[in-house]
C-alpha cells in the first residue's frame, strides 16, 4: 500500500514539473520579452541589451528555465515587473486570504453536500429526494455571478444585514469574520454543493444496489447503519474524487466572486499580472494554481487507496 | 509680465477672501460686496461667483473629523505612489490625497497657484515660480526649490520611464534661483505652462526620492497604508498649508472595477463615495433614500469619425448630411438621460474657458441632409458604420444614425467589433467609425493631439495649415482676450470643415452618501478632477 501511496505522489510530483515546463514555455512565447515591456517606448537598441543583461533575459531558454525552477524550489519567485516587489511578498499578502476564503466555503460546503447527498440516497425517489434533485439541478444551472449579484441586492442594499465588499483585511473579529465572508462563501456554496450532492447521491445509490446491502437488510439491519456503517465506506473513493474536484474550483475559478466582492485574493492578482503583463506574477500564480489542483488530486486518490481494503491490504 | 496671486477663490488674496466671505456671512448685501470688491479692484463678474460660494457656506459650515471610504473605477498591481508613473484615474486620485502640484485647476481648467504662490513670465517663454513659504513635507522637512527642480527634471531622464515626458522635454532648463525661486525655460513659448504643471505629473516629491513605497509629499493626507491592488489609507495632514482643510480624519481609497459591484457598495453603506456612474444607475441611486449624484459636466465626448482621405468622406457633400443628420436632442436624451450637453461638432465643451459660444447650432434638418446625400452621389451603397463599446455609446449612436438614414435613403450598416483590441485595430481605421475623446486639461492639449495636421491622432485626417499656424499663435499668445478669438477661430474651423462628428458632451457622474458634503465640479474627470479628499466633509 505504501508503494502505492508514493508512486501516487511521484507522478504527482512528475506532473508538477511538466506544468512548469509548459507554463514557462507558453509564457516565453507571447510577443515582446520583458526587457522591452519595461522600457516600453523610451525602448533603444542599447537599453533593451543592458536591461536583458540584468535580466538574465539574453541566457539561452533551458538556462533560464533552470534558473527559474531553481528559484522556485529555493522560494525565490523574482519580482514583479508592474511595481518592483518581490512576487513572493505579493502572493503572501494574498494567498491567505484566498485560502481563508477557500476554508470556510469547504467547512460549510462539504459537510451540508455529504449529509443532503447520503440523506437523498437513503430515501430515494421520495419527495425529500426529487426536491433535492430538482433544488441542485437549478442552482446548478445558475452562474455565479448571477447568484452573487442577487444575494447582494437582497442582503447588502436591501436588508442592509450584511457587507457587499469583503475586505478580508479588516476582521478583528467573529461578528465581523462572519459579516465578511457571509455573502461570497454562500455564493461559492451554490455553486459546488450542488455537484457535490449530485455525485454523493449517485455513489451510495450504486452502492445500495449491491448483492451486500442486499444481504445486510435481510440480516435486518435498520436503514441508518446500512448506508453509514456498509454502504459509506465503499462509496468514499467517488466521493473524494467529487469533493476535490469541486475543491479545486474553489482555487481558480472564484474570480467572478472575487470581482463582486472586491476581494483581494490570487485570482484577481493572476487576472492582473496577465493585464499588466506582469510575467513572473503569472507563472507563479499559475504554478500555484496547478499545484494546488495537484494536491488535492492526489489526496482524493490517496484517500481512494486508503479506504478500499482490497488495495489498503495489498 | 502677468503676474498672479493667490486665493482658491478667483483671484482673491486668502486674506481677501476670509475678508469677503466673512462679510457676506454676516450678511453684507450684494451691493456692498461690490463696494468691497471695488475698492479692492476686483471685477463684478466675480462676486457673483463668490456670493454663490459663501450662500452655501452660510447654510453649511464644513465640519471635521469622519473617516469614509471611496471607491475609484479600477484597482490593479500596477497602482503606484511614482507621480510620473501615474496612468489610470485611480492612480490620480491616490496621488492627489498625498502630494501637491506647483499649479491646481479651478472650475474652469484655468490653472490657480498651490505650492506656486505666483508666477511671472517673459515672452511665456523664461517662467519664474515662487514658493509658498512655511510649506513641510510628511516628514518635516521644509519645501525648497530644490525639491521643485528635482521632480520637474526626473520626468526628462529616460530612466525614470515618466509618462509625461513629452511634456517635460520642451523645458529646456529648470534651476532654482533662490531658496523659493524656481526658473524653467521653454525651448519654444507656452503660455499653457501653468497649466502643463497642474497635471498630476509634475507633483512634487522630496529631492532624492526613489523608493515610491510609501508617499512623502506635501498633501492634505499622510500615507498610512498603501498595498497595490487592495488599497490605500490617508490620515489627516496636521500641518497641511490649505487653511482648515482637509476636514475628513481618514480616508480609504479602493477600487471596484465592476459598476454594478459599485453601486451596490454604495448602496449597502460600504463605501460613501463612487466614481463612474453610469446613466442607467442614476435613478436607482436617488431612489434609495440617503444617496445622491453629483454631476460633472465635461468634455468628455464619443465621436463619429469620417476619414476625409476616402470614399465616401472625401465628399464634403456626404460629411455635411452626417452632421445634419445627428438628432443631438435625442442622443441626449435616450442615450445620456439627459446627463450631458448638446454638441456642436467643436471638440471644446462649454465649462472650458476658451469655448466659443457664439457658434450657430447645427439643427437636427433631414432636408439638409436629404440635399447635401443627394448632392454627393454617394446614392444607396452600403457604408459600415464600425461601433464597439470600448467607445462608450457609440453602439446606440450608431442605431440612431442608421434609422435616420433610412428616412433619407442612406444605407448605413452597423458593424459592431469587440473592445478588444479596438483602440489598436479599428480605432479611425475604417471609412466611417466612432472614436472617445477623455477631457484633457487645456484646449491647446486637445487640439494638439486630435486635429493638428501632423498629430499621430488626427481621427478623420483633416488637414488645414492655416489652423497649425493659429495652434501654434494660440500656444505663444499670453493676452487672454486674443487667446479666446484664436481658439474661436480654430473650432469654427473644426465646426465646418474636420470629419468630426460631436453630438453631445458627456457628463461625469459619481454617487455619494447624503451626509458627503463639499463636491465640487473640476472637469478634468471624475471625484472633483480626482481632488475630492481635501474638499469633502461629513455632515454629523
Amino acid at each position: 500500500m505504501l508503494r502505492l501511496v508514493a508512486a501516487r505522489l511521484g507522478l504527482g510530483i512528475v506532473s508538477l514539473l511538466l506544468v512548469s515546463l509548459a507554463i514557462f514555455a507558453i509564457t516565453s512565447l507571447l510577443p515582446g520579452d520583458a526587457a522591452e515591456e519595461l522600457l516600453g517606448q523610451y525602448a533603444t537598441r542599447e537599453t533593451v541589451a543592458g536591461l536583458r543583461a540584468q535580466l538574465g533575459l539574453d541566457l539561452p531558454g533551458h538556462v533560464r528555465y533552470l534558473h527559474w525552477l531553481g528559484g522556485l524550489i529555493t522560494g525565490d519567485f523574482g519580482r514583479s515587473l508592474a511595481n518592483g516587489v518581490p512576487v513572493a511578498q505579493l502572493i503572501g499578502s494574498r494567498l491567505p486570504n484566498s485560502l481563508m476564503l477557500a476554508a470556510a466555503t469547504a467547512a460549510v460546503s462539504v459537510p451540508l453536500a455529504l449529509t443532503i447527498g447520503i440523506t437523498a440516497a437513503m430515501w430515494r425517489g421520495g419527495a425529500y429526494d426529487r426536491a433535492v434533485s430538482m433544488l441542485t439541478l437549478s442552482v446548478v444551472s445558475v452562474p455565479e455571478f448571477l447568484v452573487a449579484t442577487a444575494a447582494v441586492i437582497v442582503f447588502a442594499v436591501h436588508l442592509r444585514w450584511l457587507s457587499a465588499l469583503s475586505a478580508a483585511t479588516d476582521i478583528t473579529s467573529v461578528a465581523q469574520f462572519f459579516r465578511v465572508f457571509a455573502l461570497p462563501v454562500f455564493s461559492l456554496c451554490c455553486v459546488i454543493i450542488a455537484q457535490m450532492v449530485r455525485m454523493t447521491r449517485a455513489a451510495i445509490i450504486d452502492q445500495l444496489r449491491a448483492p451486500y446491502v442486499e444481504m445486510a437488510v435481510l440480516k435486518g439491519v435498520g436503514p441508518f447503519r446500512v448506508v453509514l456503517r456498509h454502504a459509506l465506506p465503499n462509496a468514499i473513493g467517488p466521493i473524494a474524487n467529487a469533493v476535490a474536484l469541486s475543491l479545486s474550483y474553489l482555487l481558480g475559478g472564484v474570480i467572478i466572486v472575487e470581482t463582486i466582492f472586491n476581494y483581494p485574493g490570487i485570482a484577481k492578482l493572476m487576472v492582473d499580472g496577465v493585464a499588466t503583463r506582469d510575467l513572473p506574477v503569472v507563472q507563479a500564480c499559475a504554478m500555484i494554481f496547478c499545484a494546488a489542483y495537484l494536491v488535492l488530486v492526489t489526496t482524493a486518490d490517496v484517500v481512494a487507496i486508503l479506504a478500499n481494503p482490497r488495495l489498503r491490504h495489498r | 509680465m502677468t503676474k498672479r496671486t493667490d486665493g482658491p477663490l478667483a483671484m482673491l488674496g486668502a486674506a481677501d477672501e476670509a475678508r469677503v466671505l466673512d462679510a457676506v456671512r454676516r450678511g453684507a448685501s450684494r451691493r456692498e460686496m461690490l463696494a468691497m470688491l471695488g475698492a479692492g479692484g476686483m471685477a463684478a463678474a466675480t462676486a457673483g461667483g463668490i456670493l454663490g460660494a459663501a450662500g452655501q457656506a452660510v447654510a453649511q459650515e464644513p465640519r471635521r473629523g469622519g473617516r469614509i471610504r471611496v471607491s475609484g473605477t479600477s484597482t490593479s498591481t500596477s497602482d503606484t505612489l511614482d507621480p510620473a508613473k501615474q496612468s489610470l484615474s485611480t492612480d490620480y486620485a491616490r496621488c492627489n490625497m498625498f502630494y501637491n502640484g506647483l499649479t491646481t485647476f479651478d472650475g474652469s481648467l484655468t490653472p490657480q497657484p498651490a505650492l506656486a504662490e505666483s508666477w511671472e513670465q517673459d515672452r511665456a517663454t523664461v517662467w519664474t515660480f515662487k514658493l509658498r513659504r512655511g510649506v513641510t513635507f510628511h516628514d518635516g522637512k521644509p519645501l525648497t526649490s530644490e525639491d521643485v527642480v528635482f521632480s520637474l527634471n526626473r520626468h526628462k531622464d529616460p530612466a525614470t520611464a515618466s509618462r509625461a515626458r513629452s511634456l517635460a522635454m520642451p523645458m529646456q532648463e529648470i534651476v532654482a534661483t533662490g531658496p523659493n525661486e524656481v526658473r524653467i525655460t521653454l525651448d519654444a513659448p507656452n503660455a499653457d505652462l501653468p497649466v502643463v504643471l497642474a497635471t498630476f505629473h509634475f507633483h512634487i516629491i522630496k529631492a532624492g526620492t526613489t523608493d515610491f513605497a510609501t508617499a512623502i509629499g506635501t498633501g492634505p493626507f499622510l500615507c498610512r497604508e498603501f498595498q497595490p491592488g487592495v488599497r490605500s489609507i490617508g490620515v489627516r495632514n496636521p500641518n497641511y498649508w490649505r487653511e482648515n482643510k482637509p476636514y475628513l480624519d481618514e480616508v480609504e481609497f479602493i477600487g471596484i472595477p465592476d459598476e454594478q459591484a459599485r453601486v451596490n457598495a454604495l448602496l449597502s453603506g460600504d463605501v460613501q463615495l463612487i466614481g463612474g456612474v453610469d446613466p442607467r444607475s442614476v435613478r436607482r441611486i436617488q431612489q434609495t433614500q440617503g444617496y445622491s449624484v453629483f454631476e460633472t459636466k465635461s468634455g468628455y465626448y464619443t465621436n463619429l469619425i469620417m476619414r476625409l482621405n476616402e470614399a465616401p468622406g472625401n465628399n464634403p457633400d456626404f460629411v455635411l448630411a452626417m452632421k445634419y443628420m445627428f438628432d443631438r436632442a435625442q442622443m441626449r436624451t435616450a442615450i445620456l438621460r439627459n446627463y450631458g450637453v448638446i454638441g456642436n461638432d467643436q471638440p471644446i465643451d462649454p465649462t472650458n474657458r476658451f469655448y466659443f459660444p457664439g457658434l450657430p447650432q447645427r439643427p437636427f434638418d433631414l432636408d439638409r441632409a436629404r440635399f447635401h446625400f443627394q448632392k454627393s452621389g454617394v446614392g444607396s451603397t452600403t457604408l459600415p458604420v464600425v461601433c464597439s463599446p470600448a467607445a462608450p455609446n457609440s453602439v446606440d449612436m450608431a442605431q440612431v444614425l442608421q434609422q435616420t438614414g433610412q428616412r433619407i435613403g442612406m444605407n448605413l450598416e452597423v458593424r459592431r467589433v469587440p473592445s478588444d483590441g479596438y483602440w489598436s485595430n479599428h480605432w479611425f481605421k475604417h471609412p466611417i467609425g466612432f472614436g472617445s475623446i477623455n477631457p484633457r486639461p487645456s484646449a491647446d492639449i486637445l487640439l494638439t493631439l486630435f486635429f493638428k495636421s501632423d498629430a499621430a491622432w488626427n481621427e478623420s485626417a483633416w488637414r488645414n495649415p492655416q489652423f497649425d499656424q493659429l495652434l501654434g499663435a494660440a500656444r505663444a499668445e499670453t493676452d487672454e482676450a486674443k487667446r479666446r478669438q484664436m481658439y474661436a477661430d480654430m473650432q469654427v474651423m473644426i465646426h465646418n470643415e474636420s470629419g468630426i462628428g460631436i453630438p453631445v458632451f458627456q457628463s461625469l457622474l459619481d454617487g455619494h452618501s447624503s451626509k458627503l458634503k463639499g463636491l465640487g465640479a473640476i472637469p478634468v474627470g471624475n471625484l472633483m478632477g480626482f481632488d475630492f479628499a481635501q474638499h469633502v466633509w461629513l455632515e454629523s
